[in-house]
């Protein structure tokens, strides 16, 4: 479990996240939304401890980031699992060797058991005899499994997700949706997905936060999104035209 | 300001580079990798510069040196000393700022643009150690390449002095060997160190830091060359006045 206490992060005096509170639960899979500059990936950020926040609190199961030591900090993050929004992969490694990394570094396994684990996961998104393939041969949607293969192949805790769809076309974007939740719990991770993509939260969303100018401005669950009465989470959920219409369907019902 | 800035940046980056040490068996391969893309592939325009500017070196030297004042073996000395002393120290290192130094920055700061720099930090990986020390422990052989650079500086010019008709073998060789300082090897290695090092961490300091995108991984490229540059031209001052001044 995540517990995020009145975050705030500036940037040359400019703020960014103006004190967010929240709780990310256990094996669910949690959804921040909003438009574009809401402050989405420099809240990630801030989670992910690539960026310092300012003030407030970020607790994992009970500790706080901010009071752990160094080692502790790389225990932790051993313990995490990230997909990046361009999927981060090393491009001078073979697809294999990028799945295969975090165990390199972390743990101390004979390469034949690391190979083992690397397959099973490779498997497990489907990319089974793309092994020896570099990240530059591999299709957008590829390289994202490939980046959800390495982001699981040390069976993390948390998972993060940083608009694992953007880019994709609509079938693949909806491929690798299910793939995070189902990975998310076949292994009772607990996933944090940054998005922007209404479908996303059709999909996955259990639970959503909605931040609008560095504030929280709604949380609930992904049925009652669609009957919040918040202006500003009825603009974002609306915004498309397709959205629109099959509302304009369900009022005339 | 943003120079006062940036010189402590790239301290702290020094400082950094040293803490949390990559894994042992992971840091190898990287060193070897580094070794390959960094020395070993410089091997032929090194050779090939070397060869070519010793012999104009040679020649423009054997042009002012006419007439019955100069002494036959004054050609091979005056280009002993200049290669040795300058050129193949440093003027080949401004060359490498060019190959090497554009090399380091553009990877690392393509990482950066792609954002694998945030996925070895999200790791718990040290990011500086894992790609900057390599780089410094692979051009630990730059002083190698120098003295493949002088070997070749030398010999150029011995071709071209002998073929050319400027003077003869053995008065060159005699040239070669004449007042020789051992020191003066010494005082170039010593250059060749240092400058390795400026080699590894400037560019890879413009790489790791620079922010944008693939524009910015160019214009960050050019940056790293000038700092690189001006970087061992001073220092080239410097250890002259320390060591021959």
């Amino acid at each position: 479990m995540i517990r995020v206490k009145n975050i705030k992060k500036s940037f040359n005096e400019k703020p960014v996240l103006k004190g967010i509170s929240c709780e990310f639960e256990k094996g669910k899979t949690s959804l921040i939304i909003g438009q574009t500059g809401s402050g989405k990936t420099v809240f990630m950020k801030c989670l992910l401890g690539l960026h310092k926040h300012d003030s407030g609190k970020i607790i994992f199961n009970d500790r706080d980031f901010e009071k752990m030591n160094d080692n502790q900090k790389m225990e932790l993050k051993s313990r995490i699992g990230t997909v990046f929004q361009g999927s981060a992969l090393f491009d001078s490694m073979t697809i294999e060797e990028n799945v295969m990394f975090p165990l390199k570094m972390f743990k101390n396994i004979p390469f034949d058991e690391m190979l083992d684990r690397v397959n099973l996961v490779l498997k497990r998104v489907e990319l089974e005899n793309s092994n020896n393939k570099m990240p530059s041969e591999a299709s957008g949607g590829m390289q994202k499994r490939v980046a959800i293969a390495r982001a699981i192949v040390n069976n993390p805790e948390y998972l993060f997700c940083d608009e694992p769809n953007s880019g994709l076309d609509p079938k693949t974007a909806i491929v690798i949706d299910n793939l995070i939740k189902e990975i998310t719990e076949e292994r009772n991770i607990t996933t944090i997905i940054n998005s922007h993509d209404m479908n996303s939260v059709m999909e996955i969303g259990e639970k959503i936060i909605f931040l609008k100018n560095g504030i929280l401005e709604w949380e609930g669950s992904k049925s009652n999104i669609f009957k919040t009465d918040n202006q500003a989470v009825t603009d974002f959920v609306y915004s498309s035209n397709l959205y629109k219409k099959v509302r304009k369907m369900y009022q005339k019902k | 300001m943003n120079f006062f800035h940036n010189i402590g940046l790239y301290i702290i980056m020094l400082q950094k580079m040293l803490h949390k040490p990559t894994k042992w068996k992971v840091m190898k391969e990287l060193i070897l990798k580094d070794t390959e893309d960094t020395v070993v592939n410089s091997l032929g325009i090194i050779s090939f510069v070397s060869f070519f500017i010793g012999g104009v070196i040679t020649i423009q030297l054997a042009l002012s040196m006419t007439g019955s004042f100069y002494p036959d073996y004054l050609v091979g000395f005056a280009t002993r000393e200049t290669i040795i002393l300058e050129f193949a120290p440093t003027i080949i290192s401004i060359i490498m700022a060019g190959k090497v130094g554009s090399f380091i920055t553009s990877s690392i700061g393509s990482m950066r643009v792609t954002e694998q720099i945030d996925a070895l930090e999200v790791m718990g990986i040290n990011s500086i150690n894992y790609l900057v020390f390599p780089k410094v422990i692979a051009l630990l052989l730059y002083p190698f390449l120098i003295s493949i650079a002088m070997f070749l500086g030398i010999l150029g010019g011995m071709i071209a002095c002998v073929y050319g008709g400027y003077s003869t073998m053995s008065a060159f060789i005699e040239g070669i060997q004449t007042d020789f300082v051992p020191f003066h090897m010494t005082y170039a290695f010593i250059k060749s160190f240092v400058f390795a090092f400026i080699l590894a961490t400037v560019p890879s300091f413009h790489g790791y830091y620079m922010k944008g995108g693939a524009l910015e991984v160019g214009k960050a490229s050019t940056k790293s060359f000038i700092w690189t540059s001006v970087s061992i031209v001073v220092f080239n001052f410097l250890i002259t006045q320390m060591l021959l001044g």
